[in-house]
């Protein structure tokens, strides 16, 4: 008969749990008590991005009997019956309590005023978002969040990110006192308060008393501070409010043994309302483990806890921060090798047994990068190396340490799987081994694993040319050179082909060399750049006039319609909020152009690798909610880049507010209105692989907003693979988001002029394409069907009429076997 | 049958030519010289383009890519590289007195 097990408890441990015994015997049943299915908490301060839940979404689960917004509120475990807030009993066999924490306030008096938040739930952070809102203050906000540990910098980073300036109050006398020591905290604090925190360590907030519209918060150091917003972010505490009769730890949570049983065989606790053999952890990686171990257990194992590593990197307002091991070096007699570079802002530690032989841990500020070389070396033998100043840290890990500490993945699994030919590259890697699923601070470590093994994706374009497309980008602007054939004569073999020609007239066309259809380039370019035109699946081919913003007069809306018209063209609205016209024969297209280009249209660049539209939202003109004028930048955007030529496709847009009505972050570059200017989303993909766009600045006015644009689609210009759009580019950039930001934004690598400069160039050199071939004698006699009987039209082709419109007869193709 | 004169060609590229019986021959100059003619339809579309595909090599042998769903036909033999079963009809051409011909 079929065994039921309930759930208590729908966050992230509990979710993997479902997820692992999903499919076996067991029927499930679970009780969440947020109304939201689960989601990830550990990227809850990303959710102030976007303010899009199903960003942070978990994978639905299926074959699980999900009962969402029901609390479990009584448990007879008598009559193993579990009671839910609607009255609903369900009946178990095993009961897992995941019920996770409750964030501890300290008390404060005030602390119940309204605008005083928590900080643990989506629910939590849509109410601090309303309170910045109704916030009435000239200029910045201003707000407290009470602990300076991890979670309280997260909390932190989500205010600034609201555009508040966060006052960071903590007890200790120094930052994440529970992972960093005093030297690392000195450096974490310095570099955050350039981000426009203030910190104020070893002291507290006495009250919170409400002044008008405002909170006043008096420390015990007798500063008073005038804030918008108070968040506590003071540390949690496990939930055990659900009332079962079992013995509590010593610190809370429901008492278990190593099997994450409690004294009651049928009931079993996980995650951070476990404590497992007296000990509780707020870490989602032993959560997981626990997880794995009931799961186990369930399905008739004996596994239990094997402990776990409360090691953590991450990365805090841009800082990277990690700590392993001993960090502390509370271990008898432990040494410590300090590295403390403040003018480069790196701080390294680390401990050492007192004969210098044995790793023991360590703590890393401002670069971490070494973290996943020396984490699975703690309790090891540590090359003298590493003991050197500026000694080197990357060293061959042993084959059983753990690489994703997340999924306890060891290195070996993934060698296995590397070298068994199951998986590679990292997407097979994290498919089969489920390693970098997790926070993905391991992906760096899967990529070093891959060339370790010998996995070496080639990056040669084609036969033609041993070169990548990055590369071959620097090859033609170090040496100028201009046509293919010089290119192909000196830095390649044979004579091209279908890949090499158009990657190289792109080139060519990005470092701007006149007309795409000029003597030299013609013959390289693809039908649709070769005929100003997409070609449609029976021959002919739609035309797209530029429309930019979606803006446009009835007048030329006329002039569409007229032309449509007079040649029988099928009329479609696309969704770049512009006109594609269907059905034209080569013949017809310069004609056709004639009376648009008549009329004042140009080149809507549909069919090239370039910039398409920039969509828009209605913006202040007119609509109610708009709070900038998202038509007039679109227009603006879409004039500057039209014709740019890329590696792939280029799709914007521009929403007038957080509502984002034109879509913005599904486009390579995404514009989102603020009150105070722009924020600008990058690497946005819909097609295949959907991808939110990433925020890459915010707040910024039009004119940085476009000395950034420029910079990035420049970069992006030059470093990205053929038909690699920004989302697959960027998540293939090393370093990601923060080396694109460090590029880009910051000018790290001192380029950002010459961007710019290549930037204008374009804008300058612009010329609208079909103009020039209708005023190109030769271009246009490429425009014939048939060269020995111009103006012949090409008899295979054949309309039919459907709604109301002509469409392709399809065409009698030959069985061609496949 | 006449098709144009030598000079409309250019090299590595093609054009397409409509015969009397209103079939239709894709024709193409290489860049060492030679001219090869093909049946202008793509068998997997059925689209009369070829004549407006990318001129290459694959491993050195001259083909034409179809524009359509990019498969690569040889110039000399009309056989598809991708799917060795299928094949365009070669026709014969020379050039005459600077002038292209269909035989």
């Amino acid at each position: 008969m079929t065994q039921t097990l309930v759930v208590v408890g729908n966050g992230m441990v509990g979710h993997r749990l479902v997820e692992i015994l999903r499919g076996s015997s067991w029927r499930i049943v679970v009780f969440g008590e947020e109304s939201r299915p689960a989601y990830d908490r550990v990227a809850l301060s990303s959710y102030v991005d976007s303010w899009t839940f199903a960003d942070l979404e978990l994978p639905a689960l299926d074959g699980c009997e999900l009962r969402l917004g029901e609390k479990a509120v009584s448990v007879d475990r008598a009559r193993k019956v579990v009671v839910g807030s609607s009255g609903v009993e369900i009946s178990y066999d095993a009961l897992v309590l995941a019920t996770g924490s409750v964030p501890f306030v300290p008390p404060v008096p005030g602390r119940d005023l309204p605008g005083c938040h928590v900080y643990r739930t989506v629910d939590d952070l849509d109410e601090i978002r309303a309170t910045v809102e109704a916030a009435d203050r000239p200029g910045r906000r201003s707000g407290m969040v009470l602990g300076g540990g991890l979670l309280g910098l997260e909390a932190a980073n989500a205010l600034r990110g609201m555009g508040v300036s966060p006052h960071v109050v903590e007890l200790a006398p120094r930052l994440m006192p529970i992972q960093v020591d005093d030297g690392g905290a000195g450096l974490l604090k310095r570099l955050v308060e350039k981000l426009d925190l203030t910190v104020h360590t070893g002291t507290s907030a006495s009250s919170i008393e409400r002044d008008g519209s405002r909170l006043i918060a008096k420390l015990a150091s007798g500063l008073e501070l005038d804030l918008d917003v108070v968040v506590f972010s003071a540390g949690i505490r496990p939930r055990t409010d659900l009332d079962l009769g079992l013995e509590l730890g010593p610190r809370g949570g429901y008492l278990v043994d190593a099997a994450c049983r409690t004294s009651d065989p049928h009931v079993f606790a996980i995650g951070e309302c476990a404590a497992v053999e007296g000990v509780t952890y707020g870490l989602v990686a032993p959560g997981y483990s626990m997880a794995e171990v009931v799961a186990d257990q369930l399905s008739g194992g004996a596994r239990v806890f094997p402990g776990a590593d409360v090691s953590t990197k991450l990365k805090l307002l841009g800082v990277d921060v990690a700590s392993f091991g001993d960090a502390h070096a509370q271990t008898e007699g432990a040494l410590e090798v300090v590295v403390n570079n403040a003018v480069a802002g790196t701080y390294s530690k680390l401990v050492v047994s007192d004969d210098a032989r044995i790793l023991l841990g360590g703590v890393l500020v401002g670069d971490a990068s070494s973290y996943l070389s020396l984490r699975p070396l703690v309790g090891k033998e540590v090359p003298a190396a590493l003991l050197q100043p500026g000694g080197a840290v990357d060293v061959e890990m042993p084959a059983d340490a753990q690489v994703c500490s997340c999924y306890a993945v060891t290195k070996q699994t993934i060698t296995d799987a590397i070298q068994h030919g199951v998986a590679c590259d990292v997407a097979e890697l994290k498919a089969c081994t489920k390693a970098g699923t997790g926070c993905g601070s391991c992906v760096p470590m899967l990529k070093k694993l891959l060339t370790e093994c010998g996995v070496e994706q080639s990056k040669a374009l084609c036969e033609h040319f041993t070169y990548s497309r990055a590369e071959l980008f620097e090859i033609v602007q170090a040496t100028q050179v201009t046509t293919f054939s010089a290119l192909i004569e000196k830095h390649g073999t044979g004579r091209g082909c279908d890949i090499c020609k158009p990657a190289v007239a792109s080139i060519l066309a990005s470092l701007g060399n006149g007309h795409i259809l000029g003597e030299t380039q013609v013959s390289l370019q693809d039908t649709n750049d070769r005929f100003l035109a997409n070609l449609q699946r029976n021959g002919t081919y739609s035309v797209v006039p530029r429309i930019p913003g979606g803006e446009i007069t009835p007048e030329k809306l006329i002039v569409i319609g007229e032309v449509a018209r007079d040649y029988g063209l099928y009329t479609k609205i696309t969704g770049g909020q512009r006109i594609d016209l269907f059905g034209a024969t080569v013949d017809q297209l310069p004609e056709i152009w004639r009376r648009l280009v008549d009329a004042g249209f140009e080149s809507g660049h549909a069919y090239g690798k370039s910039l398409r539209t920039v969509k828009s939202c209605v913006g202040t003109t007119w609509c109610r909610y708009g709070v900038q004028d998202s038509v007039g930048l679109a227009i603006e955007l879409e004039l500057r880049y039209r014709g740019l030529r890329s590696p792939h496709k280029l799709k914007s847009a521009v929403s007038g507010c957080a509502r984002e009505c034109a879509e913005a972050r599904s486009k390579d570059f995404g514009i989102i209105a603020t009150e105070n200017g722009w924020n600008l989303y990058v690497a946005g993909n819909g097609g295949f692989t959907p991808r939110h766009a990433d925020l890459l600045v915010s707040d910024v006015d039009t004119a940085e907003l476009i000395r950034i644009i420029d910079r990035f689609l420049m970069f992006y210009i030059r470093t990205a693979d053929r038909l690699q759009r920004t989302a697959a580019w960027l998540e293939g950039l090393d370093g990601g988001l923060d080396h694109l930001r460090e590029v880009v934004v910051e000018d790290k690598l001192g380029i950002c002029a010459e961007l710019e400069t290549a930037m204008e160039s374009h804008v300058s050199d612009y010329a609208d394409e079909w103009r020039g071939v209708l005023e190109d004698p030769e271009k246009l006699a490429r425009f014939t069907s048939f060269v020995n009987a111009p103006g012949v039209p090409d008899p295979t082709i054949s309309f039919r009429a459907e709604r109301g419109q002509r469409v392709p007869v399809s065409l009698g193709i030959p069985e061609v076997v496949r | 049958m006449i098709v144009c004169d030598f000079d409309v060609l250019k090299p590595e590229q093609g054009v397409a030519a409509l015969r009397p019986d209103g079939s239709q021959v894709a024709v193409f100059l290489t860049a060492d010289g030679t001219v090869h003619a093909l049946d202008n339809i793509d068998p997997f579309s059925g689209a009369a383009v070829l004549s407006r595909g990318i001129v290459g090599d694959r491993g050195g042998v001259p083909v034409v890519v179809s524009p359509v769903y990019k498969q690569a036909f040889e110039l000399a033999t009309g056989k598809c590289l991708d799917e060795p079963s299928v094949s365009v009809a070669v026709h014969q051409v020379r050039v005459r007195d600077g002038v292209v011909e269909l035989t």
